[in-house]
């Protein structure tokens, strides 16, 4: 019975439980201790308020690192998407000798050591006066989200049947008009995922970025990984949590949206 | 009432059309074949005869080696799908899952630039011809096989195509369900005048649909005629084998005569040389005795030895003396009631039977 194993025992039950909350509690730890009205990170709080959200937004450098690492995610989560949509869509229609290995250049990013691509980027953008500009954090984070785009859209890719272009080809449409009319939209939950993927890699990566920031352009991780250094206050447990927060909406959002793709298209009211 | 009347269809011409993948043996080989504009013209053939290579090459989606396509005079062979304005029919339907069945039939259309209001009446118009106006809304998951067809169907003939297109239609669909789109789908094609290129390996669909039909094999046309033509005369072996039963006898022809080891058959024609004399189970007769007197016919001695019932007719399995077998079919009304076992005379008129090269 399918059921039953997918139901599991009580057991199984647990350690599954046990491995989430393993997985969750870190992350939770840090919201109760945001709301702390010490000046220390005693856990729990012994009493609350919201001075380091107040301090947060109120120091022009915080709120400055957050909206640029807002900016760089969504550019990337753009750019990205549509660069990494377009290579795996070729890479699905054509088949040559050398594919295998154009797909594992464009993988590269993830399998490089950061520090590695890091370094190479901050040497390469340093001669070409990339380095502490928001095109470079774009160009740079559009690199590494690119091989996450891919394999997402690849996987959806898969269960693309190909005689729909065929049909869509016959019937009038350009290759252009296909793609827009027939493929994006079977594709789009996998583009989507894709995008999430971009923006959350941008908003919370942080070696390449700390290279290339300059006294006036940080991104928040950034700027949260100098603070720890020279000050200690639990502002940077307000920064975190809304890190969380922005992560998790961008993970949900497209979930949310996309309850039920059949219907909400049909009412979308393209004749 | 219709725009859709006033539609004709092309003609449609290959000339030495070519296809080679590699270094293999053509796909397609030296195809040349005109199909008559309104013309239901059917290419069939066992799998890989190039027949499907043809229909592609037809569309576009194949591109051919050597060899030109002409649609009413004018080479099309190295426009794109999308610049041809043809019509297609796929096996697996092609619909777009994610749009309804109205949304599919207006795609072309739109892709025509039409104005709404015109995409609209002609949507419903196209959803009528193939009786599925009520289902305008559906999803193609939510409808049937049969009626997903039907909506591929409209979708290939809303924008009055001169050529449709047909791979297989039907070939997806169970057997009632198939007799009646046949029915539906000669009924269009008389409505709509449009040349349809129809491709399939039944060769019952074939005969029962097409105004002519050519038959493919290893990549080239054995012969084009009608229906009644190809049964009734093939011109080669494979013709006469692969459209309904056949009883072959290869010899030697000379004038009137066909000797088959110490057999004398008579031929409808004089000939000469290697010739095999094909002769259709229908048109054969089981006699309990020896035809008296001896007639102009052809008569053979032999054994039966298998009995089936099919319903509408038996078929009877007649082992000569040779070792070679002969299979006749009786309808009710004509029964001989041969058992197996019994000893029989077949006979057959000479202009019942057709001669080909051997």
């Amino acid at each position: 019975m399918p059921d039953r194993v997918l139901r599991g025992g009580f057991l199984l039950r647990c350690v599954a439980a046990l491995v989430a909350g393993l997985l969750v509690a870190p992350t939770l730890v840090v919201i109760p201790l945001s709301f702390t009205g010490k000046a220390s990170f005693a856990f729990p709080p012994e009493d609350w308020s919201l001075r380091w959200y107040r301090n947060f937004f109120t120091s022009g450098a915080w709120a400055e690192s957050l909206l640029t690492s807002l900016q760089v995610a969504v550019v990337v989560a753009v750019v990205a998407t549509a660069i990494g949509t377009a290579a795996a869509v070729a890479l699905s229609h054509v088949r040559f000798r050398a594919k295998g290995l154009v797909t594992g250049m464009l993988l590269t990013p993830i399998v490089v050591p950061q520090i590695v691509t890091a370094v190479a980027i901050y040497s390469a953008f340093l001669t070409w006066g990339l380095a502490g500009t928001l095109p470079g954090f774009i160009a740079a984070h559009v690199v590494l989200a690119i091989p996450y785009v891919l394999i997402a859209v690849s996987s959806s890719l898969q269960g693309y049947d190909t005689r729909l272009d065929q049909a869509a080809a016959i019937l009038g449409a350009t290759p252009w008009r296909r793609f827009r009319r027939v493929t994006l939209p079977l594709i789009l939950p996998g583009v989507l995922s894709g995008a999430v993927f971009a923006f959350v890699t941008s908003l919370d990566e942080v070696v390449i970025a700390f290279y290339l920031q300059s006294p006036t352009l940080r991104t928040l991780p950034v700027k949260m990984f100098s603070s720890v250094t020279v000050e200690t206050d639990p502002t940077i447990a307000a920064a975190s949590s809304l890190l969380v927060v922005f992560t998790t909406a961008a993970i949900l959002l497209p979930q949310l949206l996309r309850r039920d793709p059949a219907r909400s298209r049909n009412s979308g009211g393209q004749p | 009432m219709s725009h859709r009347i006033a539609a004709r269809g092309a003609e449609v011409t290959l000339e030495h059309l070519t296809k080679r993948y590699g270094s293999a043996a053509p796909a397609v080989d030296d195809v040349s074949l005109t199909i008559r504009p309104g013309e239901f013209m059917t290419l069939l053939g066992p799998s890989g005869s190039g027949k499907t290579t043809t229909l592609n090459m037809i569309a576009g989606f194949v591109e051919p080696t050597t060899g030109r396509i002409l649609v009413d005079g004018k080479n099309v062979a190295k426009l794109p799908p999308h610049k041809r304005d043809i019509g297609m029919v796929f096996q697996h339907y092609a619909l777009f899952p994610h749009m309804s069945a109205a949304q599919n039939v207006a795609f072309p259309l739109q892709e025509r630039k039409v104005s709404k209001a015109e995409v609209a009446s002609r949507v419903s118009e196209a959803l009528e011809l193939v009786q599925l106006g009520h289902l305008a809304d559906r999803l193609p998951r939510q409808l049937s096989g049969g009626q997903q067809q039907r909506v591929a169907l409209a979708r290939a003939l809303v924008y009055d195509p001169p050529v449709l297109l047909m791979d297989e239609p039907l070939g997806a669909l169970d057997k009632k369900l198939r007799e009646q789109l046949q029915v539906e789908i000669s009924r269009i094609h008389r409505e709509v005048g449009t040349t349809f290129v129809f491709v399939t390996h039944d060769q019952e669909e074939a005969l029962a649909l097409s105004d002519r039909i050519a038959v493919f094999n290893n990549g080239v046309i054995e012969q084009v005629g009608t229906a009644e033509e190809l049964y009734e005369q093939p011109k080669t072996l494979f013709v006469a084998e692969f459209l309904g039963k056949s009883n072959v006898f290869v010899g030697t022809a000379q004038g009137e005569t066909l000797t088959v080891g110490d057999v004398t058959l008579r031929l409808p024609r004089p000939e000469s040389g290697s010739r095999a004399l094909v002769v259709r189970p229908e048109r054969m007769r089981l006699h309990p005795d020896a035809p008296q007197p001896p007639t102009a016919g052809n008569a053979l001695h032999g054994v039966v030895s298998n009995h089936v019932y099919l319903g509408s007719e038996h078929r009877i399995t007649v082992e000569l003396g040779t070792g070679t077998s002969v299979t006749v079919t009786e309808t009710a009304a004509a029964r001989s009631d041969a058992r197996p076992g019994d000893s029989v005379w077949i006979t057959w008129e000479p202009q019942d039977s057709s001669v080909i090269p051997a």
